[in-house]
This record gives structure tokens, C-alpha cells and sequence, in this order.
């Protein structure tokens, strides 16, 4: 199973009129980035040429420059490159190998948090709040992960918790029937940790074994907007105190350093156990998951390559670490 | 773990400015930082380099060194280097075309253009009384029509009828062919957010772009896109001829180093940010303000505005009234205490104002936090009307039994009477200024004083917080415009 659907982009030539170039650096930059490639497949690449080098300063700086175009953060790619540097100084590596060595880098990183989403059959039913900044994909990994229980042949309820967005209700509801789940629903503008109370008992009483809770997008900045949140944990635990089972962070692999103030600020007020990623099925590499495992260590249950019911696939730190530095 | 841009500019800074002549050394490490920050900040890295290099050879310049103040002449050089990218002005959008003008609304998934859609349609339908028709061409995301339909009942924006099962081309035929027997001078066609590299899904909007003529193709893009941002912008710009950018989630706390990128990829300009979910949170791009919120001057304007969306309209002129006769006292400091707290508090604040990443620190280290905001109310509300009028009256005997009223020591009340008099100065020379508050602009000694807020030891920036700067601005913009 192909973790990430590879595709490349061809960049169609860049004929298109540019009528405006206000600042003639900025013409050199644009005609300079028709060459540079974001993609950390064809940076390595263009690096090595194929041929053997001897790994110097030089190399070490393009080596650099090529994580972070993978948003691994200045930081974290300046300390692979140092650690990298330190045992093989002076070597000469070819283009496949120095991609291997720092894949495995990267794989032993990662390891310790990847670790599949486990619904405990011993809860019933097994709460599971989805939480995140807006436009993240929280809805859709609800929809997703809803599929994947039913197919499992379990009882699922979704919650339709995002009451302020217009139709996000809609949404939820369009994928309740595609997956074949229960729906508590209620009228746009209504409370949602009242709503998450209401379903979980709900939910309990059908004898249902999973409860996934949709919630409305917010940036994490917005400390009343985040303080909803700590409320639906705090309303849901009034019935079952070990519930929510699983808080999950849902991500866009398009976002940059960002990624680090969202965790921190939804692990601080959502109590968030695991991290969902998704969008990989774009050209963002999503490279901050590697200094966010390093730095809070928190579980990635799963990555979100497409947007039908079947693209959620489980993380896996060697396929992820090997996609970021272009091996299949 | 990151510091803000704020913050390591200031530092790189700091250390240039206090040295007498600039050095070809100085200019490297400075440089190096400014690196790292903006990459940090999500700039994508071409464009960082291109920038630095820009920047150091403008810097290493003959001007610089003949400056007598090299620092500051290095601090305005990153600063119009980034205005210049930005762009020097805000563009509007653009309705020059045979009614109805059609905008086109592009980008990935979730980055904002239904909500744009419907926020650009109540801002030209109210702001310019224009025409306007909504119309939704995603049929994929589910709801997503819906979605569309019922933000244009909330904005008070027709929307096209929605037909079960209709292709987004052939939406787009019926949506013109309405807008232009219903004499609509406007279609705003929202689209279903796809991959750059979706070849059949680019083809598909390539067809509507065909179809449709739009004088305003808009990519909408979220303010914390990473390194992505350049090959996002360029995959749209090459495809479809992007004429302007939409910066979304402006209202977030990501540094927005995405905005850099994009425009200078495209070299199209960023015409709007969005501030918020609501129809009415958009704004006109102001690249001035970016700049020098990424430079660490503070995001000056937008605090005050903020101030001002919160302050309570009669307040705010009261307030205005006072400060423009340069008279300011603790009933005011009060109100300002209050708004504050309203306004998201301490944290909120933090992030808009100048040279803050460093007061942050301190801040921390001093252990202020909300507890000093309760205090000082406290404070005030244990003091007397006349008392709060005419702060000169509060002497010893005043201050024990202020301290005693309100849990407080009569170092605290020292402390707060000190603030409020820095206060008073730093009002009665902006007076003199004519008002207009941008420390840029601001004469050497006062910005000298704005800047020792946030220097020393740990402490010494603080009497002028709360009571000083933040709390200085809300009621700024109507009192001083006029
Ligand atoms: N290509 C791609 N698109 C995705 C993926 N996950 C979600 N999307 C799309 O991203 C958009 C936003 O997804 P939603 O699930 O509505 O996101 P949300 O976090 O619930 O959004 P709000 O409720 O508006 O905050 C939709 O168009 C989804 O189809 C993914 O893994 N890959
Ligand atoms: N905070 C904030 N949220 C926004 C902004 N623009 C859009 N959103 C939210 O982002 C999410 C996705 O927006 P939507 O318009 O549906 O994106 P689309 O998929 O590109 O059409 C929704 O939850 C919106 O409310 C903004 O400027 N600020
Ligand atoms: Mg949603
Ligand atoms: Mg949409």
C-alpha cells in the first residue's frame, strides 16, 4: 500500500504575461524560481547530479536549504545537517545514499510517535473529539475515519458539533449517510459542548462503540473560542469522566512554523492525544511534523491523502521520512 | 521555542545600533539572523535569499556608512525592502470590465474562498453600492453550495439559485447569462478548492476562466502557508493568470511570512486579508503595516484599530477629548484597564505592539501576568472620584489607605502613579505631533523613550505597561484623525 500518491507537477512554462514587476529583484526572482523546485526530491537531486561528492560546507548549506523547503524549520534542519556532518565529514556519498542516511534520520525520529489510532472496545462508546484550526480538514477526517470504523463493522455516531459555521451541519450530515453513521445534530447557533453532552448520552443508550464530535474551526489565538473547547472535554467527562478518549489535532501539511503555536495551544486547552495530518496528496511535504514529534512527542494516528472516505492512511514514520526526502 | 521576528530582529538590531560605525562583520550577522527569522517566520526560502542579498548589498551602500546613525539606517532598509515587496500600497480590486465584472475565487482546499466569496460581495454591495451576485461552482465539497447560500442570506448577497447535479462550467454559463438579464454589475464565482497539481481539476477551472472573462482572478491563501507558498503561487499564477491574492487568517498569530512569497512570486499584489470568519472581516492589504509587524515595530494601526472596535463608541470620544487637551487620569487608566481585558488581555496585545517579543520575556520573567491588570484595578477602583481626577492630591496618608482598600502595597500605588505620569508626557507629545502615532515617524528621543519600555533589567520596562503604551491607544484614532 502506497502511503502518498506521487505525483509531479509539470510546471508549464511560464508564458503568461507579467505585466507587473515592480522591483527588478523581484524579477530576478521570479525568473530564478522557474528553476528552483520546492520539492525536496528534485533539490537532492540537482545537488548530487547523480555523481559522487565529497559532503563539504558547500554541500552541507545546499543539503540544509533542502530540508527546510520541506518546512523541517531552520532549526531542526540545521541540526540534521550538523549531525550528519559529524559522522561523515569528508566522505563521499552519492545522491541515493545521503537520501537514505537522512531518511533513516528522520525515520528514527518519528518512530516513537507514530501509532495507529486505537479504539478501545472496552469504552462504549469510545469518544473521539476532532479539534483544530479552521479549514483544517477536521470534517472531513470525521467522514473518513467514520468509513474506516464501518468497515469495520462498528457501531458509529457522528456529532455535528461545528454549529457556528454556515452548512457545516450539511456537511457532516451528507457524510453520516455516505458511511452509514448516526447523527446528533442540532440547530446552527446552538450550544456545542450541550450538544457533545446530549450525544454522548445518546450514543451510550443506543449502545453505540465509537462517537466521533465535530467542532468548529478556531485559530488558536482566540483564548474564548479556545476556553469552548476545554468546556465540551469538561461537559463530556460530567458523564463519563474518562471520556474524551482521544483528542485529535487535526493538520494541514500545508502549514508552516505555525504548526508549533497550534499544538501547543490546543494540547494546553483541548488536552489533544494525537495528531492527524493531512492534505500529503499535495506538494507540502510536511516536514513540521518532525520538530513537533521532537518537541511534544504526541502520537500522528494517521495522514489525509485525498478527499474521498478512503484516503486516510495510517502514518507510517519510514514511508513518511522516505517521502520527504523523495525515495519511493 | 521560536522567537518572534519581533523578537530577533530586535536583538540583531539592538547590537547594530550600539555600535558607532557598521561594519562589513556586522552587516554579515545581522543578515544571518534576519535569515533564520524569516524563515521562521514561513518565508519561502528563495525568496529569503533573494531578500538578504538585496538588503546586505543596499546595506554594505555608501549611504550607510556616511549615516550617522547606521543602525537605524540598516533597520529602514529591511523595512522598505519588505514594503517594496508587499507592495507600496493597498490595490483595490478591480471592476473595470462590461458588467457584470466577474471574480473568480481559486486556491486549495479550505484556505478560504467561500467565506471570501461572500465577504467581497458585502463589502462591494455595501462600500460601493454595487450589484452583487454570489455563485458557488463546488460540487465537491458536500454542502459546500449550501455553504455559500446561507452566508449570502447573512451578508444580505443574492445568491444563484442552486441545481441539484449541474456542472461547475455549466453553473458558471447559467450564473453569467442571470447576472446579465438581472443587471448585476458584479459575479463573484466561488470554486471548490483543489490541488495545483490536480491536472483535471486545473483544466476544469481553466474552462470556467474561459467561459467566463474574469477581470479578477483571486488565489485565496491561508496567512500560515509554509514554504509551499511559492510553488502554490506559481502552479495558479501560471495556469490561470492570478491577478491579485487574498491573505486569509490574518487574524491568527502565524507571522505571515506566506504574504512575502506569494507576491513575490506572482509579483501580483495582495489585495485583501481576511481578519476573521464574519462577512464584515476583511480588510484592504496594508503592506506597510505587515512590514512592520514583521520587523518588530508593531502592528501600531491595527492595535489601535482593534482598540477602537472594542471601545465603546461615547467612551472613545470622551477619552479622544481628554487626550487631545493632553490631560489623561486614572478614571481613564481604568476604562483602558477594562478594555484591555476585553481585548483578549495582556497575550492579545502582545503580539500588536512594538518591540514586544522582548517585554514578553520579561514580562515572564517578572511574573506580570493577567493578576497585574486585577491589580491595578483594584488600585483605582479603592481610590476616591476626586482622587482618580486629580491624581496630584495622592499623598502618604491617600496611599496607605488605597493600599489597604485594595489588598495592594503603597509601592504599587507609587508604581501606577509613576506610569500614569510617563503617560501624561509620552500623550503630550504626540499632541504636539499632530496625533499621528507611528514610532517610525516618531523623533529620536521619543522613540528613544518607546524603546527603553522594553529595555533593562527585568522591571525596568514595566512602569509604562498597561498605563502606557497599550493602554494609550485605544480612542486614538477618532480624537487624533480629526
Ligand atoms: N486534497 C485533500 N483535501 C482535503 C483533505 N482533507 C480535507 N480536504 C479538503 O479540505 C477542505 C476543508 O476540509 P473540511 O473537512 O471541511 O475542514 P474543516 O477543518 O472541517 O473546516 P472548517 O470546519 O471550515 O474549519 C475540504 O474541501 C476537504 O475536501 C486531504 O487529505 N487532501
Ligand atoms: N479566523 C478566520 N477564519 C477564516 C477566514 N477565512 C475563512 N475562514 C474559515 O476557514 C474555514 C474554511 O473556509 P471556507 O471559506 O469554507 O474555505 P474554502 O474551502 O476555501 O471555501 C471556515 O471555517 C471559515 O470560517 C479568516 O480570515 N479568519
Ligand atoms: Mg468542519
Ligand atoms: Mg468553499
Amino acid at each position: 500500500m502506497a502511503l502518498f500518491r506521487r505525483q509531479t507537477a509539470e510546471s508549464a512554462d511560464n508564458k503568461a504575461d507579467q505585466p507587473e514587476q515592480p522591483r527588478s529583484w523581484i524579477a530576478r526572482l521570479s525568473a530564478g524560481l522557474g528553476k528552483t523546485s520546492s520539492k525536496l526530491t528534485d533539490g537532492i537531486g540537482s545537488i548530487f547530479g547523480g555523481a559522487k561528492r565529497r559532503i563539504d560546507d558547500d554541500l552541507l548549506e545546499e543539503l540544509e536549504e533542502v530540508l527546510i523547503t520541506a518546512d523541517l524549520g531552520p532549526a531542526t534542519a540545521a541540526r540534521l545537517v550538523a549531525e550528519l556532518a559529524k559522522r561523515r565529514f569528508d566522505a563521499e556519498m552519492d545522491d541515493q545514499q545521503i537520501r537514505e542516511e537522512f531518511a533513516r534520520d528522520i525515520a528514527d525520529i518519528l518512530a516513537p510517535v507514530a501509532q495507529p489510532l486505537l479504539a478501545d472496545p472496552a469504552q462504549r462508546p469510545y469518544v473521539v473529539l476532532v479539534v483544530g484550526v479552521n479549514g483544517s480538514g477536521k470534517t472531513t477526517t470525521i467522514g473518513k475515519l467514520a468509513h474506516n470504523f464501518r468497515e469495520e463493522g462498528r457501531q458509529v455516531t457522528l456529532c455535528a458539533g461545528d454549529t457556528f459555521r454556515a452548512a457545516a451541519i450539511d456537511q457532516l450530515k451528507i457524510w453520516a449517510e455516505r458511511t452509514g453513521a448516526a447523527i446528533e445534530a442540532r440547530e446552527p447557533g446552538a450550544d456545542a459542548s450541550g450538544l457533545a453532552f446530549d450525544a454522548l448520552a445518546a450514543a451510550r443508550d443506543r449502545g453505540d462503540e465509537i462517537l466521533l464530535i465535530d467542532t468548529a474551526g478556531r485559530l488558536q489565538n482566540r483564548t474564548e473560542l479556545m476556553e469552548e473547547l476545554a468546556k465540551i472535554v469538561r461537559v463530556l467527562r460530567k458523564q463519563d469522566e474518562t471520556a474524551p478518549h482521544s483528542v485529535l489535532l487535526v493538520l494541514d501539511a500545508t502549514v508552516g512554523q505555525n504548526a508549533h503555536s497550534q499544538v501547543e495551544a490546543f494540547r494546553d486547552m483541548a488536552e489533544v492525544t494525537g495528531l492527524v495530518v493531512t492534505k500529503l496528496d499535495g506538494t507540502a511535504r510536511g516536514g513540521v511534523v518532525v520538530s513537533l514529534a521532537e518537541r511534544f512527542g504526541l502520537p500522528v494516528h494517521a495522514v489525509g491523502v485525498g478527499e474521498s472516505a478512503e484516503d486516510l492512511k495510517p502514518f507510517d514514520a519510514q514511508e513518511f521520512a522516505r517521502s520527504l526526502m523523495g525515495l519511493a | 521555542m521560536f522567537d518572534s521576528l519581533t523578537t530577533k530582529l530586535g536583538d540583531v538590531f539592538d547590537k547594530l545600533t550600539r555600535r558607532g560605525a557598521l561594519r562589513e562583520d556586522d552587516v554579515n550577522t545581522a543578515m544571518r539572523e534576519v535569515r533564520v527569522a524569516l524563515l521562521e517566520a514561513d518565508v519561502a526560502l528563495p525568496v529569503v535569499k533573494d531578500f538578504v542579498a538585496q538588503v546586505k548589498e543596499r546595506a554594505l551602500g555608501q549611504e550607510v556608512l556616511r549615516s550617522v546613525t547606521p543602525g537605524q539606517q540598516v533597520i529602514k532598509i529591511v523595512n522598505d525592502a519588505l514594503v517594496d515587496t508587499l507592495g507600496r500600497e493597498a490595490v483595490p480590486i478591480n471592476l473595470a470590465a462590461e458588467p457584470p465584472a466577474v471574480i473568480l475565487m481559486v486556491g486549495l482546499q479550505g484556505s478560504g474562498k467561500t467565506t471570501t466569496s461572500a465577504k467581497i460581495g458585502y463589502m462591494l454591495q455595501g462600500r460601493e453600492r454595487k450589484k452583487v451576485m454570489l455563485a458557488s461552482l463546488d460540487t465537491r465539497r458536500p454542502a459546500a453550495q449550501e455553504q455559500l447560500r446561507v452566508l449570502g442570506e447573512q451578508a444580505d448577497v443574492p445568491t444563484l439559485p442552486i441545481v441539484e447535479g449541474e456542472q461547475p462550467v455549466a453553473i458558471a454559463k447559467r450564473a453569467l447569462k442571470s447576472a446579465r438579464s438581472e443587471g448585476f454589475d458584479v459575479l463573484i464565482l466561488d470554486t471548490a478548492g483543489r490541488l495545483h497539481i490536480d491536472q483535471e481539476l486545473m483544466d476544469e477551472v481553466a474552462e470556467v476562466s474561459k467561459v467566463a472573462t474574469p477581470v479578477e482572478t483571486l488565489l485565496v491563501a491561508d496567512a500560515m502557508t509554509g514554504q509551499d507558498a511559492v510553488t502554490i503561487a506559481k502552479e495558479f499564477n501560471d495556469k490561470l493568470g492570478v491577478t491579485g491574492v487574498v491573505l486569509t487568517r490574518v487574524d491568527g498569530d502565524a507571522r505571515g511570512g506566506a504574504a512575502l512569497s506569494m507576491r513575490a512570486v506572482t509579483g501580483r499584489p495582495i489585495k485583501l486579508m481576511g481578519m476573521g470568519e464574519k462577512f464584515d472581516a476583511l480588510e484592504p492589504f496594508h503592506p506597510d503595516r505587515i512590514a512592520s509587524r514583521i520587523l518588530g515595530m508593531g502592528d501600531v494601526v491595527s492595535l489601535v484599530e482593534k482598540a477602537a472596535e472594542n471601545f465603546e463608541q461615547d467612551e472613545a470620544e470622551k477619552l479622544a477629548k481628554k487626550l487631545q487637551k493632553g490631560r489623561f487620569d486614572f478614571e481613564d487608566m481604568l476604562t483602558q484597564l477594562r478594555q484591555m481585558k476585553k481585548m483578549g488581555g495582556l497575550g492579545g496585545l502582545m503580539n500588536l505592539l512594538p518591540g514586544i517579543g522582548k517585554m514578553k520575556k520579561q514580562l515572564a520573567a517578572a511574573n506580570v501576568d493577567e493578576s497585574m491588570l486585577n491589580r491595578q484595578e483594584a488600585i483605582i477602583l479603592s481610590m476616591t472620584r476626586r482622587e482618580r481626577a486629580n491624581p496630584q492630591i495622592i499623598h502618604a496618608s491617600r496611599k496607605k489607605r488605597i493600599a489597604a482598600g485594595s489588598g495592594t502595597s503603597v509601592q504599587e500605588i507609587n508604581k501606577l502613579i509613576k506610569q500614569w505620569q510617563e503617560m501624561n508626557k509620552v500623550m503630550k507629545r504626540m499632541k504636539k505631533m499632530g496625533g499621528k502615532f507611528d514610532p517610525s515617524q516618531l523623533p529620536p528621543e521619543l522613540r528613544a523613550q518607546l524603546e527603553q519600555m522594553d529595555g533593562g533589567a527585568p522591571g525596568a520596562g514595566l512602569p509604562n505597561m498597561p498605563g502606557g503604551l497599550p493602554g494609550g491607544l485605544p480612542g486614538l484614532p477618532k480624537g487624533f484623525k480629526s
